[in-house]
């Protein structure tokens, strides 16, 4: 399992326990890195659009994939589709001015849903 | 199993030296309620102000809405698993402060909350400007994390109301509704020639910060599952959610959930109404294939001839609600699917993260990207320090005259995706 995140948070919390890809892009750049390892023969384990804050709102983007034997299609469906939704509401929306304080609320709340998987990955094992 | 609501209708809110309700009026001993709250060593202050129709409020931002409740005849207690114990409730008799709510403030994660005003253009878009409030604004310790205030704030809003909702014990309500569905044997057999309608309610189960709780239990953690919606009313489903102000379900929300009311009104006459199906919005994706695959299962093993399926929040939940409807009718079950929409400020663009060609009847609670001038008003509750941070808002949002251009994202319930608001749009 992998973790492709854009997120400080997530790389500091999780990147001793866990394989964590950590890059300084924006949102729909980190879902980018995602596709290309989709390409490798990866598939998704989260929804890249998870969490109902959305891609315009905030920075930050943590997706957990996993390598399989097989090219999976339903994932490259997926995340191309969330490309593109992302993109539309970026390019659609009003400039932000964020605080600090906020900036970090962004963070906690994309590391909550990395949390929340990992208790789902932790249940599930390896009989996905 | 039977519920009698017994309505007693709130007029106005007022404080006083006792509380209690006579004459419609909720009186309300502030004292009482700060001591109630600050119990919680989570919090150094709370506020406690009052907000009635029509007069010049905005409250923001806002945590959640609860209407006060209090269970009179038969098993349980209200906010079981929480407040009460985890006794089954849905049946007896249940008394409501009708037209009274207490609503929590408090900046927890801080672009994210909403906005509720009690008159002009705003009032219109949020059902809980209709109601009168009593809202406490809670402050935390310093230290405490968005997960632990989150939790402060949810038990704190219940424990209000649960104090409130206890006034109405022995007062006459002004009306009594009653809801009954039986087991589903005899539910089925009842009108058999009626179409079998269930509801598919889709609770959002992201995680901390966006969760819901079923008789105490975090909906991310339960299989889907049926209840009788009578249960409902009892408040056996409460919201921990703190994202998206304008589509996520307060407890209010749940509490008055208007699909399950308008499924009670056509039973009997156009559809036999036999049982609710709860189900979860993960964001693991064999989550949201067990449980989409659990929903169709228990809508196919009830027989069911439709469902109507509301979905809460935006994005990876659209998946969720996609993945029911397929499933659900791919069993052969008509569906409607109940959800809103971010169409872009101009509402052309595509509305939904997903689609397919089995959702083809869809109800929506409207475009959350559609703009509105909000206009100063004279009192605010809280604070305006993120009203052009939050969600739907944007540098400049906040005018200097203290009125507010934003999307209608920002006002607490604008969008409902149980339609519990008056926006719609029709094509045929």
């Amino acid at each position: 399992m992998r973790i492709i995140t854009n997120n400080p948070m997530v790389n500091k919390n999780y990147s001793t326990d866990f394989n964590v890809e950590y890059f300084e892009v924006g949102y729909v750049d980190t879902l980018r890195r995602v596709r290309d390892y989709i390409h490798m023969n990866y598939k998704l384990l989260t929804h890249p659009l998870s969490g109902s804050v959305k891609p315009d709102e905030t920075p930050y983007k943590s997706v957990m994939i996993e390598e399989c034997k097989e090219f999976d299609y339903d994932s490259l469906v997926m995340i191309e589709e969330a490309i593109q939704r992302a993109e539309f509401m970026i390019k659609d929306s009003k400039k932000r001015e964020y605080t600090e304080k906020l900036m970090t609320d962004f963070q906690y709340i994309d590391k909550s849903l990395i949390d929340s998987a990992l208790e789902s990955h932790k249940m599930f094992g390896n009989n996905r | 199993m039977k519920l009698e609501i017994g309505n007693i209708i709130i007029n106005d809110i007022q404080f006083a030296e006792v509380s209690e309700i006579s004459n419609g009026v909720l009186r309300v001993n502030d004292s009482e309620i700060k001591e109630l709250i600050l119990k919680d060593e989570c919090f150094k202050d709370v506020t406690v102000e009052i907000a009635r129709p029509g007069e010049s409020v905005r409250i923001t931002p806002v945590k959640d809405v609860i209407e006060p409740r209090v269970k009179v005849e038969g098993n349980g207690g209200i906010f079981p698993g929480v407040l009460s114990k985890v006794d089954q409730v849905g049946s007896g008799r249940t008394h409501v402060l009708k037209g009274a709510a207490v609503v929590t403030a408090g900046q927890i994660v801080g672009f994210q909350e909403g906005i509720i005003d009690m008159c002009g253009v705003g009032a219109e878009y949020t059902p809980f400007s209709k109601l009168n409030n009593l809202v406490v604004v809670l402050e935390p310790v310093d230290g405490l994390t968005p997960y632990e205030y989150e939790e402060a704030c949810r038990m704190a809003g219940l424990k209000v109301a649960e104090h409130l909702g206890k006034l109405a014990i022995d007062v006459q309500p002004d009306e009594v509704e009653t809801y009954e569905t039986k087991n589903f044997a005899e539910q089925s057999a009842e009108y058999p020639e009626l179409p079998k309608v269930g509801y598919v309610y889709m609770l959002q189960t992201q995680g901390l910060l966006h969760d819901t709780y079923v008789y105490g239990v975090d909906a991310k953690q339960i299989i889907p599952t049926i209840l009788y919606p009578t249960e409902i009313m009892d408040a056996a489903i409460i919201s921990g959610n703190c994202v998206s102000a304008c589509d996520k379900n307060t407890t209010y929300h749940h509490q008055n959930n208007p699909i399950i009311k308008n499924l009670y009104a056509q039973h009997g006459k156009e559809i036999n109404f036999v049982g609710v199906i709860i189900t979860n919005e993960n964001v693991y994706l064999a989550d949201k294939e067990r449980s989409s695959n659990m929903t169709a299962k228990l809508a196919a093993f009830l027989g069911l001839d439709g469902a109507v399926i509301s979905q809460e929040g935006f994005g990876n939940p659209d998946t969720d609600l996609i993945m029911n409807c397929k499933k659900i009718e791919a069993e052969g079950i008509k569906t409607v699917i109940v959800t809103d929409e971010y169409a872009g400020q101009d509402g052309t663009s595509q509305s939904l993260a997903d689609a397919d060609v089995a959702a083809n009847a869809v109800v929506t609670g409207g475009n959350a990207n559609m703009t509105v001038v909000l206009p100063p008003m004279d009192r605010v509750i809280g604070t305006l320090d993120f009203a052009d941070k939050i969600a739907g808002a944007w540098a400049g949002s906040l005018k200097e005259d203290g009125s507010i251009e934003a999307e209608i994202q920002v006002i607490t319930g604008a969008t409902n995706e149980l339609g519990f608001n008056k926006m719609s749009a029709k094509t045929y």
